[in-house]
C-alpha cells in the first residue's frame, strides 16, 4: 500500500467516523437499528453539492446538510413513535423515500464539484501536501464532534437518552420524555451522518445518489471493530473506538484490495466488507473460549 | 395526601377477555401515612399502583396527588410527584449505567434535564454519602455498572434512588418480593428506615400477611378490584395474620385456597 493510499484511507475512514458516532447513538445508545443512514449521508453529500454549486458558504452549505439529515431522522422516529411502525421497518420507508429526495435535491444522479470552494479550500497550498491535509483537517472535526457527544451524553439531558434506550420503564419513572428522546437521538444521529455525507462529497469533489449504499454496515463495522478492540468502558472509550474502528476497517479494506496475492478487485468491496464485519462479530464470541 | 375517587379500570374492553380490574375504588391517604395493601392475584393491587403511578389511566374517576389532579398525566408527568420502586429488581434502575449515574438519573427525577455534567464533584460526593449510609460497601463501587450488583443491592439503591429528588408520594411494589429472606429484610427495615425519617407518604403493595401488619399504619385488602378491609390504629394492633384470614373468609362468605396469601 502507498503512502497516499494509505492517507486516503484513513481519511475516507474520518469522514466515516461521523456515520459511526451517529449509529452508535442510534444502535447502542437508543437500542434504535436505524437504516435511515443508508439515505441521510447521500442527502448530506447531495444538499451540500447542490448549495455549494449555487455560490453558497461551504460551511454553511454542510450546516444545511446537518438540517437535512436531522429532518430525516425526525420522520423515522415520527413513523415509529407516533404511528407504532415497527423501528427497522420505519427507518426503511424514510431511507426508500430518500432515495427519491437525494435525485429530486440534485436533480440528477451525480453532480460533480470539480473547482469548487470546499471547506478545505483555504487549508490547501499552506505547505503541507494535500495528501496530508484532507486528513488532519477532518480529524479536527471528528475530534470536536467526539468531544461534544461525550460531554453531551454524560450531562443530565444525555443520561436520560441513554436510560431511554436501556431501561424505557425505568427512564418513564424518572420523569424523562422516552418519545421526545427518540425524537431528539434520531435527529441528532442522522445529522451526524449526514454531515459526513457533506464532508464526503467535498473532499471527493462529487455527491452520488447510490453512494449511500451500505453505510450502515460500514458504520456498524465501525461501531463493532471499536468495540471489539477496546471493550466496553464507559462513553468516551465507546467513542474513541467507533473512530478507530472506522479508519481500521478502511485500512483493511484497502490493504485487501491492494495486496495482489489474494486477487481482489474493487467490486469485491461489498463482499470484503460482510466478511470483515462477520468476523468482527464473531471475535468476541471466540475469545470467550471457542464454544461460541 | 393522595386522593383517589371512584376508580374505574377495565382492562380489553369489549373483547372475550374483558376484566373489570378496578371497580369503583375511593381511598384517601393522608400526608405522612403508611398504608400496606394487600390482596390475592388478580385482585387489583397493582393496578392500584399502577393508577397511581400514572401506567394505568382509569376510564373513569379522579386521581389526585398532593394539590395537583393527575387522573389524565401519564407516568412521567408525574414523576415529580412520585417516587416508586419496583418489584423487579432490574426494571428499577438502569443494569447499563452506573451506580452513580443511576443516582444522577433519580436525583433529577421530575426535572428540567440541561447539558451540566451528570457527576460533578459535589453531587458524586453527596451519592457517596447517601450509598454509604447503606453499609455495604457499596460506596466504593460508584463506577461499577447496576447489573453487577445483587438484587438486594439493587433494590436498596433503589429505595436511596426514590429518596433523593423530593416527592409527595413512595410507592412500594412488592420490592421484596424477588429477593432472599434475609435480604428481604435488610431491605423492609431501610424502608421503615426512610419512611419514618422522612415522614414520606406511603404506599407498599405486599404479598405477605405479616409485612401488611407489620409496617405501616393502615392495612388494605382489595379483592375483585374493590377495597374489602380497611383497618387502622388499636383494632389493626391487635390484628393477627389467622384474623385477617377469617375477616377475609367472612368478608367474601368463600374459602381461601390461594396459598400465595397464607405465606409469610
Amino acid at each position: 500500500m502507498s503512502l497516499i493510499a494509505f492517507w486516503g484511507a484513513v481519511e475516507l475512514g474520518l469522514v466515516y467516523a461521523f456515520v459511526a458516532v451517529g449509529v452508535f447513538l442510534a444502535f447502542r445508545v437508543l437500542d434504535f437499528p436505524d437504516l435511515t443512514v443508508d439515505g441521510s449521508f447521500p442527502l448530506g453529500a447531495a444538499v451540500t453539492a447542490v448549495l455549494i454549486i449555487a455560490g453558497v458558504n461551504p460551511w454553511l452549505a454542510a450546516c444545511v446538510a446537518m438540517v437535512a439529515g436531522a429532518v430525516a431522522g425526525i420522520v423515522t422516529a415520527m413513523l415509529n413513535v407516533r404511528f407504532k411502525i415497527l423501528n427497522l421497518l420505519a427507518s426503511i420507508l424514510t431511507m426508500i423515500a430518500l432515495f427519491s429526495v437525494n435525485l429530486r435535491v440534485m436533480g440528477k444522479p451525480n453532480v460533480a464539484l470539480i473547482n469548487a470552494d470546499t471547506m478545505l479550500s483555504p487549508f490547501y497550498g499552506l505547505g503541507l501536501r494535500d495528501f496530508y491535509v484532507r486528513p488532519l483537517f477532518i480529524g479536527v472535526l471528528v475530534l470536536i464532534a467526539v468531544v461534544v457527544v461525550w460531554r453531551f451524553l454524560e450531562s443530565d439531558a444525555g443520561l436520560a437518552m441513554r436510560a431511554t434506550g436501556a431501561n424505557a420503564r425505568m427512564a418513564r419513572a424518572q420523569g424523562v420524555d422516552t418519545n421526545r428522546q427518540i425524537y431528539l437521538g434520531m435527529a441528532i444521529s442522522n445529522a451526524l451522518v449526514a454531515f459526513g455525507g457533506a464532508l464526503f462529497a467535498q473532499t471527493n469533489g462529487f455527491a452520488d445518489v447510490t453512494s449511500g449504499v451500505g453505510t450502515i454496515v460500514v458504520g456498524l463495522a465501525a461501531v463493532i471493530i471499536g468495540e471489539t478492540l477496546l471493550g466496553a468502558r464507559g462513553i468516551l472509550i465507546a467513542l474513541i473506538g467507533c473512530v478507530l474502528g472506522s479508519i481500521l476497517y478502511r485500512i483493511a479494506i484497502q490493504l485487501a484490495l491492494s495486496t495482489d496475492m489474494l486477487g481482489l478487485q474493487a467490486s469485491d468491496l461489498n463482499f470484503v466488507t460482510a466478511a470483515l464485519v462477520t468476523f468482527a462479530l464473531i471475535l468476541p464470541r471466540l475469545r470467550r473460549g471457542g464454544a461460541a | 395526601m393522595i386522593s383517589v375517587q371512584n376508580i374505574q379500570v377495565v382492562f380489553g374492553k369489549g373483547t372475550p377477555l374483558q376484566k373489570q380490574a378496578l371497580n369503583g375504588v375511593s381511598l384517601t391517604i393522608e400526608q405522612g401515612s403508611f398504608v400496606t395493601v394487600i390482596g390475592s392475584n388478580g385482585a387489583g393491587k397493582s393496578t392500584l399502583l399502577g393508577v397511581l403511578a400514572g401506567d394505568v389511566l382509569p376510564s373513569a374517576g379522579q386521581v389526585t396527588i398532593g394539590k395537583t389532579d393527575v387522573t389524565r398525566k401519564g407516568t412521567a408527568a408525574r414523576a415529580g410527584l412520585v417516587a416508586r420502586v419496583f418489584q423487579d429488581p432490574l426494571t428499577g434502575s438502569c443494569g447499563a449505567l452506573s451506580i452513580e449515574e443511576n443516582l444522577a438519573l433519580a436525583a433529577k427525577r421530575g426535572e428540567a434535564r440541561g447539558l451540566t455534567a451528570a457527576l460533578g464533584p459535589k453531587r458524586r460526593e453527596h451519592f457517596r454519602e447517601r450509598i454509604a449510609e447503606l453499609n455495604l460497601g457499596l460506596e466504593n463501587r460508584m463506577g461499577d455498572r447496576m447489573d453487577l450488583l445483587s438484587g438486594g443491592q439493587r433494590q436498596a439503591v433503589s429505595l436511596v434512588m426514590a429518596t433523593l429528588a423530593g416527592s409527595e408520594v413512595l410507592l412500594l411494589d412488592e420490592h421484596t418480593a424477588a429477593l432472599d429472606p434475609g435480604m428481604a429484610e435488610f431491605v423492609m427495615n431501610l424502608t421503615q428506615k426512610i419512611v419514618s425519617e422522612r415522614k414520606l407518604t406511603t404506599m407498599m403493595v405486599t404479598h405477605s400477611m405479616r409485612q401488611a401488619l407489620d409496617y405501616g399504619h393502615r392495612t388494605i385488602m382489595l379483592h375483585g378490584g374493590e377495597i374489602v378491609l380497611d383497618v387502622a390504629g388499636d383494632s389493626r394492633k391487635e390484628l393477627q395474620v389467622e384474623d385477617l384470614i377469617a375477616m377475609f373468609r367472612r368478608i367474601r362468605g368463600q374459602t381461601l385456597d390461594d396459598d400465595a396469601l397464607l405465606i409469610g
